[in-house]
C-alpha cells in the first residue's frame, strides 16, 4: 500500500469508526470535547503508524485501544491531582476500584448503547437547533468542520465556533450521558428526528451548481436515520422518518429539469424515480406501521409519500387515501399548512368545490397571513370552477407575496391565463 | 456514491458446498454491521454456475449455454451494493469481507449517468436514464 492509499484507508476507517470510539470514550470521561480529542489522538497515532505497519486487522478495535489508553492516562492524572489536593487537606472521593478496571468495564460495555447516548447528547435540548445539527454531523457523521460549513454555506469559523460553544454548553449544563426514559423519551426522540430531517431537507433544497457537499447531506441524513433505526428498532417514528427520507430521496433525479428548473411532484417523470429507494422506503413504512398503534407525524408523511410512490402515473394517485392521511396529520400537528395540503388532496379526490370550502375556512388563519400558497391554491381551485376574475386576483396576490422569482413569474402567467379564461 | 462489492466463486462454491459455519457467522455479522451503519443497500449471493446459463445473440440467433462454466475464478459468488462517502470507505468494507471469506473481493463504483456527461448529449442521457429505471435499475 502506498502512503496515499493508507491515508485513504485511515480516512475511511475514521469515518466508519469515529462515532463509536467517541461514544465509548465519552462514557469514561463524560465530556464530549474531551472524548473527541482522545479519539482524535488515536487517529493521529494511526496516521503515524499505519503507513509503516499497514492497516491493522481490526482497525476499529486498534483505534479504540489507543483511545482507551489515552483515557486511562487522563483519568490517572486527574486522580493524582485529586490525591495531591487531598493531601493538602481537601476531600477525596475514592472510587474503590482501579482506574484501569473501571475504564475496561466502561469500554467493554455495549457500544451500541453508548452510540445512542451520544445521539441524545448531541441533540440535547439545552443546545440550539443549529448547534445540534453541527454537533450531530461532526460526532455521528464524522464530518469535518469545513465539510459542514460548505454544506450549510457558512464560513468554517462559524461552524467551528458553534461546535466549541455547544460542547461548552453541554459541559456546563452537566448533561447526563444517558438515553432518556419514560415520558421524556418521546420529546427527546422527536428532537433527534427533527435534527436528522433538517439535515435531509437542507440537502434536498440544494440547487444545481451548489457545492457537492450540499446534496451529500441527504445521503448523510439517510445514513444517520438508518443507523438510528438499527439502534432503536422498536420506535415506529424512527422507521417512519427513514421511510419518508428514502421515498423523498428516490425522486432526486426527477426533481429538476435538465436546465435546472424544479419539476413539481405531479409533473415528474416517474420512470426516473429510484425504485431501490422506494422499495426500501415502503419496507421501512411497513415496519413502522407494524410497531405502533397511533401513527406519528413522520409515519403519516411517509404514508402520503408512499401513495405517490405507488402510483404508476400521477393519474393513478389515491387522493382519497392522501386526504384521509392529511386529516389524521392535521389532528396531530394542528398545522394550518397541513390543513391547506389536505384541502388540495380533497380537491383532487372530491372536486375543486370541496377543496375550496376547506381553503375558505383557512382565510382568517393568522399563521397563513402573507403565505403565498394560500391564495395560490385558492386561485387554482377558483379557476377550475370557472370563477376566473376571482382566480386572477388570487394569483396576483400570491405573486406579490412570494420571494421566489421563478414562482412569481409562474403565478403571473396563471393570472394572465385566468384573465383570458384559461384554466392554466 | 454507490459501489458494488463483488466476491468471487471458487471450487467449493461451484461444487455447491456450503461455506463453513465460521464464514457464515462472520458474513452474517458483517452484513448486520453494514446495515446498522446505514451503508448496505442490497446484498445477495448467487447459486453455483451449474444452475445458471449464458445467453448470446449473434445475427439474431439466440444461443443459450447452460452452466457450469469452466473459468471458476472469473465467476461471481455474490454482490453487495453499498452507499458510501468514498471509494476508500467501500474498500474498507470490502477488506472486512475479504478477510472473512479469505479470498479476493472486488470493489467497483457504480456508474452514475453524470459520468457520461462529456460523451453523450443531455437528451440521450435522459433517455438512457429512463430505460435504465424502467428496468428496475437503481
Amino acid at each position: 500500500m502506498t502512503a496515499t492509499e493508507t491515508h485513504g484507508a485511515i480516512d475511511a476507517v475514521w469515518r466508519i469508526e469515529s462515532p463509536r470510539i467517541i461514544a465509548g470514550v465519552m462514557r469514561v470521561v463524560r465530556d464530549v470535547g474531551l472524548a473527541e480529542e482522545l479519539a482524535q489522538d488515536a487517529l493521529v497515532a494511526a496516521l503515524e503508524q499505519w503507513p509503516e505497519s499497514g492497516v491493522p486487522r481490526n482497525p476499529g478495535a486498534w483505534l479504540m485501544t489507543i483511545a482507551k489508553r489515552k483515557a486511562i492516562d487522563l483519568v490517572r492524572r486527574k486522580e493524582n491531582y485529586q490525591r495531591k489536593l487531598a493531601e493538602l487537606g481537601h476531600d477525596l472521593e475514592t472510587t474503590g476500584e482501579g482506574v484501569e478496571d473501571e475504564v475496561d468495564a466502561a469500554l467493554d460495555g455495549d457500544i451500541e448503547d453508548d452510540l445512542l447516548r451520544l445521539v441524545f447528547t448531541a441533540c440535547h435540548p439545552v443546545l440550539s437547533t443549529e448547534a445540534r445539527v453541527a454537533l450531530t454531523l461532526r460526532l455521528l457523521g464524522g464530518l469535518k468542520t469545513d465539510e459542514i460549513a460548505r454544506a450549510f454555506l457558512v464560513p468554517e469559523a462559524t461552524i467551528a465556533q458553534r461546535i466549541v460553544r455547544a460542547k461548552r454548553t453541554l459541559a456546563k449544563a452537566e448533561v447526563p450521558y444517558e438515553v432518556p426514559a419514560g415520558p421524556e423519551l418521546a420529546e427527546r426522540l422527536s428532537s433527534v428526528l427533527e435534527v436528522i430531517y433538517l439535515v435531509f431537507n437542507e440537502g434536498y433544497s440544494a440547487t444545481a451548481g451548489d457545492d457537492w457537499m450540499r446534496p451529500a447531506l441527504c445521503d448523510e441524513a439517510l445514513r444517520l436515520g438508518r443507523v438510528l433505526a438499527g439502534l432503536m428498532p422498536k420506535e415506529p417514528e424512527v422507521h417512519g422518518l427513514v421511510a419518508l427520507m428514502e421515498i423523498q430521496a428516490s425522486r432526486a433525479a426527477a426533481r429538476t429539469a435538465p436546465d435546472g428548473t424544479p419539476v413539481l411532484l405531479l409533473d415528474q417523470d416517474r420512470s426516473r424515480w429510484d425504485r431501490l429507494l422506494i422499495r426500501r422506503g415502503l419496507v421501512a413504512l411497513e415496519t413502522a406501521g407494524e410497531l405502533g398503534d397511533a401513527p406519528g407525524p413522520y409515519l403519516l408523511q411517509a404514508a402520503i409519500a408512499a401513495c405517490h410512490a405507488r402510483a404508476r402515473t400521477a393519474d393513478y394517485t389515491d387522493w382519497f387515501r392522501i386526504a384521509e392521511l392529511y386529516g389524521v396529520l392535521v389532528q396531530i400537528t394542528s398545522s394550518p399548512v397541513v390543513e391547506l395540503n389536505r384541502a388540495v388532496a380533497v380537491s383532487m379526490a372530491a372536486g375543486p368545490a370541496a377543496g375550496l370550502e376547506l381553503v375558505d375556512g383557512l382565510r382568517d388563519e393568522p399563521a397563513l397571513q402573507g403565505y403565498h400558497l394560500l391564495p395560490s391554491v385558492r386561485g387554482d381551485l377558483l379557476a377550475k370552477l370557472g370563477r376566473y376574475d376571482e382566480a386572477r386576483d388570487e394569483f396576483d396576490l400570491a405573486a406579490s407575496l412570494t420571494r421566489n422569482e421563478r414562482e412569481r413569474s409562474m403565478l403571473l402567467e396563471r393570472s394572465a391565463a385566468a384573465a383570458r379564461g384559461d384554466v392554466r | 456514491m454507490r459501489a458494488m462489492i463483488i466476491n468471487k466463486a471458487d471450487e467449493s462454491t461451484e461444487a455447491g458446498i456450503p461455506p463453513s459455519q465460521k464464514v457464515l457467522v462472520g458474513v452474517g455479522n458483517l452484513v448486520d454491521e453494514m446495515a446498522k451503519a446505514g451503508v448496505l443497500l442490497v446484498g445477495e449471493g448467487v447459486q453455483p454456475s451449474s444452475k445458471g446459463a449464458r445467453v448470446k445473440v449473434i445475427d439474431g440467433r439466440r444461443t443459450v449455454t447452460d452452466g457450469p462454466f469452466a473459468e471458476t475464478k472469473e465467476l461471481i459468488g455474490g454482490i453487495m451494493l453499498v452507499q458510501v462517502r468514498s471509494i476508500d470507505e467501500a474498500i474498507e468494507w470490502a477488506a472486512r469481507l475479504a478477510e472473512i471469506l479469505e479470498s479476493e473481493v472486488e470493489v467497483r463504483p457504480v456508474v452514475e449517468l453524470s459520468d457520461f456527461d462529456d460523451v453523450l448529449p443531455p437528451e440521450e442521457i435522459a433517455r438512457q436514464q429512463q430505460t435504465h429505471d424502467r428496468l428496475g435499475g437503481t
